[in-house]
C-alpha cells in the first residue's frame, strides 16, 4: 500500500472572513468552523458554545485543560477520507494522496470532564517539555451546556466530535494548494515484501492502544479498541487518521490524535525500511483492565509476530500503571517465540526519582527505551495569557492541592504537560 | 580566587613503589603529586590542589580506622572547596580506600568528593552515596579519565546542578533522573532494535530490577497433621513494640511466642506499620495475624497445630534487600522447628 504525503508549511493562522491558505498563512473564519462543528447532532446537543483563540510559538500563553491535538489534513486522491469510521465513510485509508497542514495544529480546551487533561505552554521551561509549542495552534474552546455534569461521557465525546470536525474543515482549506514538500511510504504484501528484501531483518511495530475505559478509549476506523481483537494494519493507514485518540490518560503521555498521525515510530521504520530493515507492518493491540483480556491480547500480539516471521518488534505503550502489565505481557510472549523486542515506555519513579519504575519487570524486556521520568516536578511561570481556565490546575494528574500559586505560576509534576513523557518516542527526553 | 583541592592517591601512584611498598602510612604533601597535574591543567587556573594526601593501600585496608583520623583531621584543616580521590581504574583495594575516604569526608566534613574508577571496582558499591565517575579498567585509561573528572569536579565546585549520569560521566546512583537526549525516543528505539537483530551491544535505558518470583512448594497432602506458622509484613507486635521495628523502611524483623496465646487484643497487640489506616488492625490485631482462627482449626482438628512463635516486620518502604535478608535468616528457623507451612500475610 502506497501513500503520498504532500506538505503545506503553515507558518501563520489569521482570523478572516475569507477562509484560505496562501503563501504559508492560513485564514480562517472562526464562526464558518463553528457552523461546521454544529452540522453533528451530538455537538449540537452537548455543547453550549465554541470560542476561539491562536497560540504561537513562543508567545507568553498557557492552554489549559487540553483535550486532544489535531492535524488538519484532507484526502486528494484515492479511497477514504478523513478520520474514517468518525468523520468520513469507513473506506479504507493509507493509499493515494493526503495533504498536511504541516506546522499548525487544532488544540481542544475547555471544561474539564476527567483529571487527565494537560497543559500546553507556548513557551518558558514547559514549552521544552511538550511538541505543540512549535506549533501554531487554533485553538477550540468549549463551553458545556448547562447539565453536562449529568452527561459526561456524552459531552466527553461531542468534543471529540467537534476539535476532529475542526480539523477536518481547515483541512479541507489545502485541498488545491500545491504541497511544499511530497514524500511517499510505501510497505508491502509478506511475499512480495521477501522477494523486494530478502536480506533484511523483518520488523514490525506493536503499537499499543489506551483502552481501560477512562471515560473513553482509542478508537480504530470508529471502532473502540477496547471491543477490538489484536489486529494488523498498513503503517500507511495509521499515518492516515485510521486511529483517533479518545481516552483520558494522564496527559503527559496520552496519544493525542496528532501522535497518531504523526507517529514517530512509524516515521523511523519507514527512514530504514528497505535500507537496515523490511517495515511489515503495524500490530495495534489494546490495553483492557481485565486479566483475561490482557493475557488474550498479548497471546495474540504475539501469535502474530511469529505468524509474520517476523525477526525483530518495536512496543510502545500509552498510559503507566496497569497497562506496564500489558507491556510485559507482550514483550515477555513476543520474545519468547523467537522474534527480538525494543520497548518504549516512560517511567514513575517518584519525585525523587528513587521509585521502581514500571509497576511490572521481566528480563526479557532487555531493550527499553524510556521517555523519562513523569513524576519529575517542574515549575511552571505564570503566563501572561490562558487560553481556557486555571481552575482544573490543583484537579488534573500531576498536579496537588496548592500547584497553582498566588502568583499564577504553577508547581507541579511533568505529567501534566501535553505529551511531556510520550511512548511512541516522539521526544528527546529520557532518564537515567 | 581560584577552588582548593585536597587530593589523595595510593603508594603506586606517588611512585613510591607497588605492592611492596603499599605498607606505608598516609602523608600529606604540599601541592601537586603525580596525577594531580592532569586534573590542575584542566582546571586552567580556575581550581588549585593544595594538599595531596598519599596512603599505601594496605595500610588503608588493615588500619582503616587509623588512616581516616588521619586523613580527616589533615582535609578539615585544609578545609578544601573539593576532595578529589584516585582515579583507581581496577584496583581493588585503590577503589576502595578512594571511595571509603571519600564518603567519610562527605560524611563527616561536609566538603564535597570525587572519586573514579572503574565500575566493577569493589570500592564502586558506594556509587550510591558518592559521586564516582566511570572509568576504563587500567591506568592506560588516565588521559580520558582526567578531563572527565577534572570536569565534573569543576561543576560540583561551582555547585551547579548535575546533569544525568550518562550526561556527566558519573555512575548511576540509583536515582532516575530526567535529560534531554539528541535524538527522538522513537529514533533512538528503531537503533536499539537494529543493534538487537545484529547481535550487536547496545544500552537499555532502563535496565529491569528482577522481580525474585518463586514457585510454591507442593501442597500439604494431611493439614490435619501439620505444624503451620504464622508471619507478617503487616506490623503486628506485642503492644508498645518491644523491638523498636520502624514504621517504615525496616531495619528488622521480631520473633514473639504465641504459647497460650488465643487470640489477639487490642490490649495486647498492635501493629508498627506506618503505611497503612491502623484503626481496623489496632482494635484487632487477628485482622492481620488471624492467631483466633488459626486457634479455631487447631481446636477442630483441621491443622496439626500452630507454630509457638511468629515473625513480623513492616513492609512499608522495606528494601527488598532487607526483606530477602530477614525470610533468609527466619526461614531456617522454622525448618529446624519443624513447621510443615507458612501462612504470610501482607497489607
Amino acid at each position: 500500500m502506497k501513500l503520498e504525503l504532500g506538505f503545506i508549511k503553515i507558518s501563520d493562522i489569521q482570523f478572516s472572513k475569507e477562509c484560505k491558505v496562501e503563501n504559508g498563512t492560513l485564514y480562517v473564519d472562526p464562526e464558518a468552523v463553528k457552523a461546521f462543528m454544529y452540522e453533528d447532532d451530538d455537538v449540537k446537543a452537548w455543547v453550549k458554545d465554541f470560542s476561539f483563540d491562536v497560540a504561537k510559538p513562543g508567545e507568553s500563553v498557557r492552554i489549559t485543560p487540553v483535550k486532544d491535538v489535531i492535524e488538519p489534513r484532507v484526502k486528494v486522491e484515492g479511497p477514504g477520507g478523513e478520520f474514517p469510521g468518525v468523520i468520513s465513510k469507513v473506506d479504507t485509508v493509507g493509499s493515494g494522496k493526503t495533504n498536511v497542514l504541516r506546522g499548525m495544529a487544532v488544540v481542544t480546551a475547555g471544561k474539564i470532564v476527567g483529571f487527565q487533561e494537560g497543559i500546553i505552554d507556548m513557551s518558558g521551561p514547559g514549552a521544552d517539555y511538550t511538541p505543540f509549542s512549535k506549533l501554531n495552534n487554533f485553538v477550540v474552546v468549549a463551553e458545556p451546556v448547562d447539565n453536562y455534569q449529568e452527561h459526561k461521557h456524552e459531552y466527553e465525546h461531542a468534543v471529540r466530535i467537534a476539535g476532529l470536525r475542526a480539523a477536518t474543515f481547515i483541512g479541507e482549506l489545502g485541498r488545491n494548494v500545491t504541497p511544499d514538500e511530497t514524500k511517499e511510504f510505501e510497505t508491502y504484501g509478506i511475499k512480495e515484501g521477501i522477494e523486494k528484501f530478502p536480506n533484511l531483518p523483518r520488523v514490525a511495530y506493536v503499537h499499543m492502544l489506551q483502552s481501560q475505559g477512562l471515560l473513553h478509549d482509542t478508537y480504530v476506523y470508529g471502532v473502540d479498541a477496547k471491543r477490538s481483537l489484536t489486529t494488523i494494519l498498513n503503517p500507511t493507514e495509521t499515518m492516515d487518521g485510521a486511529i483517533i485518540s479518545g481516552n483520558c490518560v494522564s496527559a503527559c503521555d496520552k496519544n493525542t490524535t496528532y501522535h497518531h498521525q504523526n507517529n514517530p515510530v512509524v516515521a523511523d521504520l519507514f527512514e530504514q525500511h528497505g535500507k537496515t530493515l523490511n517495515y511489515v507492518c503495524n500490530i495495534i493491540t489494546n490495553e483492557n483492565v481485565y486479566l483475561a483480556d490482557k493475557q488474550r491480547s498479548s497471546d495474540w500480539t504475539a501469535k502474530l509476530c511469529r505468524l509474520l516471521d517476523l525477526d525483530g518488534a518495536i512496543v510502545s505503550q500509552e498510559g503507566f500503571g496497569n497497562p506496564d502489565t500489558d507491556l510485559i505481557m507482550n514483550t515477555k510472549k513476543i520474545e519468547q517465540v523467537g522474534v527480538k523486542t525494543t520497548i518504549i515506555t516512560d517511567e514513575y519513579a517518584g519525585q525523587d526519582g528513587k521509585s521502581q519504575s514500571l509497576a511490572d519487570a521481566d528480563p526479557l524486556a532487555d531493550a527499553v527505551v524510556t521517555g523519562g521520568n513523569a513524576n519529575e516536578v517542574i515549575i511552571l511561570p505564570a503566563m501572561d495569557k490562558v487560553i481556557g481556565t486555571l481552575d482544573y490546575v490543583d484537579k488534573i494528574a500531576g498536579g496537588h492541592a496548592g500547584s497553582l500559586r498566588e502568583d499564577g505560576s504553577i508547581e507541579a509534576e511533568l505529567q501534566v504537560i501535553t505529551g511531556a513523557t510520550n511512548e511512541m518516542g516522539f521526544n528527546c527526553l529520557s532518564a537515567r | 580566587m581560584s577552588f582548593k583541592v585536597v587530593h589523595y592517591i595510593n603508594q603506586f601512584f606517588a611512585n613510591i613503589g607497588g605492592e611492596e611498598m603499599a605498607h606505608v602510612a598516609p602523608e600529606l604533601r604540599d601541592g601537586i603529586v603525580g596525577p594531580g597535574l592532569a586534573f590542575q591543567q584542566a582546571w586552567k587556573g580556575e581550581a588549585e590542589i593544595t594538599k595531596t594526601v598519599v596512603c599505601g593501600d594496605s595500610y588503608f585496608a588493615e588500619h582503616e580506622k587509623e588512616a581516616k583520623a588521619q586523613i580527616l583531621e589533615w582535609v578539615k584543616a585544609e578545609n578544601p572547596d573539593l576532595f578529589l580521590a584516585g582515579p583507581a581504574f581496577n584496583a581493588g583495594r585503590y577503589g576502595y580506600a578512594c571511595a571509603t575516604i571519600c564518603k567519610a569526608v562527605q560524611d563527616e566534613l561536609g566538603v564535597k568528593v570525587l572519586t573514579g574508577m572503574y565500575e566493577e571496582n569493589p570500592g564502586a558499591d558506594l556509587k550510591n552515596s558518592i559521586l564516582i565517575v566511570s572509568t576504563a579498567n587500567s591506568a592506560a585509561g588516565m588521559r580520558k579519565a582526567a578531563p572527565a573528572m577534572a570536569k565534573l569536579a569543576m561543576k560540583v565546585m561551582k555547585g551547579e546542578k548535575l546533569g544525568a549520569s550518562v550526561e556527566d560521566g558519573y555512575m548511576n546512583q540509583s536515582v532516575r533522573v530526567n535529560f534531554f537526549d539528541k535524538e527522538r525516543g522513537s529514533k533512538r528505539a528503531v537503533k536499539m532494535l537494529l543493534s538487537k537483530l545484529a547481535d550487536k551491544p547496545f544500552t537499555t535505558e532502563y535496565p529491569m530490577p528482577s522481580f525474585d518470583r518463586v514457585a510454591p512448594n507442593p501442597a500439604i497432602k494431611d493439614l490435619s497433621k501439620a505444624t503451620i506458622a504464622l508471619c507478617t509484613s503487616g506490623g503486628i507486635v506485642p503492644k508498645g513494640n518491644p523491638d523498636h521495628i520502624e514504621s517504615s523502611s525496616a531495619s528488622h524483623y521480631g520473633e514473639y511466642s504465641l504459647a497460650g496465646v488465643n487470640e489477639l487484643t487490642e490490649a495486647t497487640y498492635e501493629t508498627a506499620h506506618g503505611g497503612y489506616d491502623p484503626v481496623y488492625a489496632n482494635a484487632d490485631p487477628n485482622r492481620v495475624l488471624p492467631v483466633d482462627v488459626m486457634r479455631d482449626l487447631e481446636r477442630e482438628g483441621k491443622i496439626g497445630k500452630l507454630h509457638e512463635t511468629f515473625y513480623t516486620t513492616v513492609g512499608n518502604g522495606t528494601s527488598v534487600a532487607n526483606a530477602k535478608k530477614f525470610a533468609a535468616e527466619y526461614a531456617q528457623k522454622l525448618l529446624k522447628a519443624g513447621v510443615h507451612a507458612v501462612i504470610m500475610t501482607s497489607t
